[in-house]
């Protein structure tokens, strides 16, 4: 029997009708909410690109079942800022041009913008490890980097 | 987030003589208008490339695609540049089968190079006729007009006149003029600068579209449920085992072809994991630790020779020094990191395909085929998908995605699980070289002749999965894709014949990865020209510059020195005792013998004890003539530094006798950022030449470097990609 949750994303909350309460929740923030932010990518979450904010952690929301979501916050790439008013890692990816195909550019804005807001001035080697589980298959990782530091820097 | 059904709405609404664009958004296709009904897609015409509205926005109807590469703004700026128009005024249409001329499939670095060069012309054409309708307007000469911002004006009387208003919504029923005169390139603007790329805001902020992204009212979700054999023949499917599933519509089947339709996504997935199917075994696959006999002992259908020059039989043997050796390149998958989707929706008779693929003009053709149409009741429409670099799984998405529509008449949208396309997204076939080489006595080459065992066909469609599991029509012969291609050297050799010996098959459905072919022949052909450089006693690249005669090749390779400071002295391994053993190796070609220069210098370390290689920095120097836009062309030459990286040290494609078994990110890996090298390069900016492709040439040469660069460092000689540290080990005990 379908029911109803309730979902906070990106400060609002909204009532979804859902079958199976272990569904993902990136099907309930792709299908319910018609969100393109989080992104398929393998269901397994092995590459990212699904990557959203829960209550500020960066987590795969590929294998994060809708019922273990409750009444905590998500955010989504949505959430963080739109082409008019970018977030500072957003506006930090345009000015680098950090994207060939863009569709791991969800999960590296999200996992770096939580790594981020943990960590001050951060080392290229530690940006390095904190997006090691992120892949990119286009080879965009270099201007990845230049887009991460360039945001550490504005932030400091 | 744009509404998408709104447009859809108005996409319903125009009549049936219209045709109407598909409007998604800003940068991808704007408006839902309807266009003229006569909307021409031909090559030949100006119509086909350009449209000019009243207010003199300008449309670019391009049959190439941007499949991540950033051509869609490359495109952009030279169509502005060749029309004097504002960039910002220009805005493209790609890919779409009822609206843009077929400019073939999007793929070998022919975007700019052939694509942009169509689309130069028909803008000079629009132009010129623009300037001629104004001097009749404003009763002027021409020689009197000037063009700026799409503004005609004459000089003598200032009066001017828009091009929106000599042009605005009508057609220029004008063919295109391959001889007119195009822009003095020393007056670019607009070509030649870093503009940045449209689509990435919308990519960062989640505005962008996908197909992934893509919606239709009322559309299903279907998903396939492969056999577990690839060759196995389905005996039997248990409904009963799905008879729970809510929201399940259909389970579809035709032949071997097994799908389930429902109407959310997530029951979708279920119900293909959940559905009970019989096949038969099948084991039809040859031994993977015996990969290289197979593919040595495959029946040869016929024998290309690409070059032949001298008399290379008789030649060899009177060297003073002659070398033989024999290298592989393992089968690797595209690695898309979106699974390849596709929505398709049959209405009235006719099927409406939307798809990233690389050819929807290919494509149509290919679901016409499969489903007995006729072309003109097919339509394909590119969105923009996860990059694929080459031909991956998005057509087969698509044969997908029009059967279960079929089966169940409404839309239906088929997205792949990691799974699908690991294990069935075509492959880049496993390559063999045999090479043979003489030196003189004094160290220069006389003699070259090369063997390259691939398999047959070209850059053909390849069969659609569907079609092949339904056994409906498709394609019969195997399209691994221009594959030939730098089995020829560049190198001057008074005696040098390169032959491929063509295979009847490959083990798994071949097609084109970046780079095809060119990528495994020039991987032989350079680490092999520096085994007879060492073997000469001759610095690498002094070696390759006493054997070239041409000079954009020479002053590229002299470039490459000064970036990289080469120390130009014979290659002797260093560190003998460290355990971090560190040397650089150096590659070039002239892709396909013909156009985009690349140098590469590579610096790598290796670890003697586990077999690990890092490869901490690569040198580039291009020649690809023209640049249009020079941080594109860089974006490019990076990501193709780093994927080669990977597939050079990594990547390989394992399988047992009956089915792939690299089916996910932990047994297929590819880099992650802690190996990910630096890249320095040098553009050789030639504004006066033709613009040559930028999207594979510099990926070409990555695994020659790495290899020479580890001998450089070891004495070692990895002949096999990809150098895992278990070859590396192995290499270093026979050394």
């Amino acid at each position: 029997m379908p029911r109803s949750m309730a979902l906070h994303v990106n400060g609002q909350t909204a009532q979804i009708s859902v079958d199976d309460p272990n569904m993902p929740l990136l099907y309930a923030l792709r299908n319910d909410l018609g969100l393109h932010g989080p992104r398929f990518g393998c269901g397994l979450g092995q590459c990212g690109a699904c990557t959203v904010h829960i209550d500020g952690n960066a987590v795969r929301s590929c294998i994060t079942p809708l019922s273990s979501v409750g009444n905590r916050d998500v955010v989504t790439l949505e959430g963080l800022g739109t082409p008019e008013k970018p977030h500072p890692m957003q506006q930090a990816f345009i000015d680098e041009q950090a994207v060939q195909c863009g569709y791991c550019i969800n999960g590296m804005i999200m996992e770096a913008a939580a790594f981020l807001a943990k960590t001050r001035n951060p080392s290229e080697e530690q940006i390095r490890e904190a997006l090691a589980s992120n892949l990119c298959r286009c080879g965009t990782h270099l201007r990845i980097l230049r887009a991460v530091k360039r945001a550490a820097a504005a932030q400091t | 987030m744009r509404d998408i059904a709104t447009t859809r709405r108005e996409f319903l609404r125009g009549t049936a003589a219209l045709v109407v664009s598909f409007s998604i958004d800003r940068h991808q296709t704007v408006r839902a208008q309807a266009e003229s009904p006569s909307k021409s897609v031909s090559t030949e015409q100006v119509d086909g490339f350009i449209g000019i509205d009243r207010k003199g926005e300008v449309t670019l109807y391009a049959g190439k695609v941007d499949l991540g590469t950033g051509v869609r703004t490359a495109l952009a700026q030279i169509a502005a540049e060749e029309l004097d128009v504002p960039f910002a005024a220009v805005t493209v249409i790609q890919g779409d089968t009822a609206l843009t001329p077929d400019q073939g499939v999007t793929s070998g670095s022919f975007s700019i190079q052939n694509g942009g060069s169509q689309i130069r012309l028909a803008a000079a054409t629009a132009r010129q006729a623009l300037v001629s309708m104004a001097a009749k307007k404003l009763k002027v000469e021409l020689g009197d007009l000037s063009v700026a911002d799409g503004e005609v004006t004459s000089k003598a009387t200032h009066r001017s006149v828009s091009y929106g208003a000599l042009i605005g919504g009508k057609n220029f029923s004008l063919k295109i003029d391959v001889a007119v005169a195009v822009k003095d390139p020393g007056q670019f603007k607009i070509v030649g600068r870093s503009i940045p790329r449209v689509d990435i805001p919308g990519k960062v902020t989640g505005e962008f579209t996908y197909m992934q992204d893509f919606r239709l009212p009322g559309m299903l979700h279907g998903r396939v449920v492969r056999p577990p054999a690839m060759g196995a023949t389905l005996q039997s499917v248990d409904e009963d085992s799905v008879k729970d599933i809510p929201r399940l519509i259909k389970v579809v089947r035709i032949g071997n072809f097994v799908g389930v339709v429902a109407e959310t996504e997530w029951s979708a997935i279920q119900a293909s994991r959940r559905l009970k199917v019989n096949w038969s075994s099948w084991d039809g696959l040859p031994d993977q630790s015996a990969l290289w006999e197979h593919v040595r002992g495959t029946k040869i259908v016929k024998e290309d020779v690409t070059s032949d020059v001298g008399q290379v039989t008789a030649a060899l043997p009177r060297g003073a020094t002659r070398l033989r050796a024999t290298y592989d390149f393992a089968i690797h998958t595209h690695g898309s990191i979106g699974p390849s989707c596709s929505v398709v929706e049959f209405k009235d008779g006719a099927l409406t395909c939307w798809s990233a693929s690389q050819g929807t003009h290919a494509l149509r053709k290919q679901l016409a085929a499969m489903l007995s149409m006729s072309e003109d009741q097919v339509r394909c429409i590119y969105i923009d998908g996860s990059g694929c670099y080459g031909r991956n799984g998005h057509e087969d998405a698509a044969g997908d995605a029009a059967l279960l529509s079929r089966a169940v008449g409404r839309p239906v949208r088929v997205q792949w699980m990691r799974e699908d396309e690991h294990g069935w997204d075509p492959k880049g076939p496993p390559t063999l070289i045999d090479l043979d080489a003489a030196l003189d006595a004094q160290g220069s080459l006389i003699a070259w002749s090369s063997a390259f065992f691939l398999p047959q066909g070209a850059a053909t469609p390849v069969a659609l999965v569907a079609a092949t599991l339904a056994n409906l029509p498709r394609e019969m012969n195997i399209g691994p894709g221009g594959i030939l291609n730098d089995t020829a050297i560049p190198y001057a050799v008074p005696n040098m014949r390169t032959v491929a010996r063509r295979l009847e098959t490959t083990p798994l459905r071949p097609a084109w990865i970046r780079a095809p072919g060119r990528m495994q022949n020039t991987f032989a052909n350079e680490s092999f020209l520096d085994e007879l450089s060492a073997a000469a006693g001759a610095d690498p690249l002094e070696f390759r510059l006493r054997h070239l005669k041409d000079a954009r090749g020479t002053e590229l390779l002299e470039r490459l020195a000064s970036i990289a400071a080469w120390e130009r002295a014979p290659a002797k391994p260093r560190d003998r005792n460290a355990r971090i053993a560190s040397g650089r190796g150096l590659a070039f070609v002239k892709y396909e013998v013909v156009r985009t220069y690349v140098g590469v210098v590579a610096d790598v370390e290796i670890d003697r004890v586990t077999g690990e290689i890092r490869v901490k920095r690569f040198f580039v120097v291009q020649d690809c003539g023209q640049i249009i836009n020079p941080d594109g062309v860089k974006n490019q030459i990076e990501g193709n530094i780093v994927q080669t990286v990977s597939r050079t040290l990594m990547e390989q494609v394992t399988f047992n006798r009956s089915r792939v078994t690299s089916l996910d990110w932990g047994s297929y890996r590819i880099i992650g950022f802690p190996e990910v090298p630096d890249v320095v390069i040098d553009l050789i900016d030639r504004p006066h030449e033709k613009p040559w492709g930028s999207g594979e040439p510099s990926a070409s040469v990555v695994p020659a470097a790495i290899s020479n660069a580890i001998f450089a460092a070891t004495g070692v000689r990895l002949r096999s990609v990809p150098f895992t540290p278990d070859k590396v080990k192995r290499a270093m005990v026979r050394t």
